[in-house]
């Protein structure tokens, strides 16, 4: 299996195993010796206040292509092997998955550069929105400050 | 003519997710933003919110990209996905 053919991306409803996405990221692929994962979830408070659900909104074509670019830009600066974003819309509840995230190399330090580097771009250039339920109501979550600043430390 | 489409708080706040228009006098996105406008006072408000982000044809672009006819533009407010 090459790079080129292993599908990178996918924007889903389902929810995805951790596990199955680890073995298609190490199934025939005996150059690498690292693999880094990361997974985000839905956390049950926010600011404090306590969150029922999310929905997730994205911007279907644009999604893919600035997920693309980001992932582009990973691989020019990192030597890594395999590359995987999954990323859920539609209604999420406490717990569940959102994000995931991983990425493969020879050795651990290009995947866990890349991996962190791939989640704080996507944080603040992939056109996905946030809603959130609480007690209180339904509101659009704000951007925050720390990640723009995350992802130009880079 | 030059697709318009909305995102996330900017849609339910205009209640509207796309439209089209003539692409006539309209040069760059501000050109666009300005028109959009223009419509009345609630779209007025709403373009008034200078942390708005624009793309054309799925690229992030500023304010002073130009446009054509056939581009699809889009407004939405920063992302927060992850």
């Amino acid at each position: 299996m090459t790079n080129t053919t292993y599908p990178e991306i996918s924007i889903q409803t389902a929810d995805f195993s951790l596990a199955d996405e680890v073995a298609l990221l190490e199934r025939n692929n005996a150059i690498d010796g690292a693999v880094v994962t990361f997974t985000g979830r839905v956390r049950n408070k926010n600011e404090g206040k306590e969150v029922t659900s999310l929905t997730l909104e994205h911007y279907p074509g644009m999604t893919e292509k600035s997920l693309v670019t980001i992932i582009k830009q990973a691989k020019e600066r990192w030597r890594i092997g395999r590359v995987k974003v999954i990323h859920r819309v539609g209604e999420l509840f406490i717990g569940d998955q959102i994000v995931f995230v991983g990425v493969t190399s020879k050795h651990r330090q290009d995947a866990f550069a890349a991996n962190e580097f791939i989640m704080d771009y996507l944080k603040v250039q992939a056109p996905f929105w946030k809603k959130e339920a609480c007690q209180s109501g339904v509101n659009w979550l704000d951007a925050k400050s720390s990640d723009k600043n995350k992802a130009a430390k880079w | 003519m030059i697709k318009v489409v909305f995102f996330a708080a900017l849609r339910e706040q205009l209640n509207c997710s796309q439209l089209s228009l003539n692409s006539e006098n309209l040069v760059t996105v501000a050109d666009l933003k300005k028109q959009l406008a223009s419509k009345d006072e609630k779209w007025q408000k709403v373009f008034a919110n200078n942390t708005l982000l624009s793309a054309v044809n799925h690229d992030m672009v500023s304010s002073e990209q130009t446009i054509k006819s056939g581009d699809e533009v889009a407004f939405f407010p920063p992302v927060t996905g992850g």
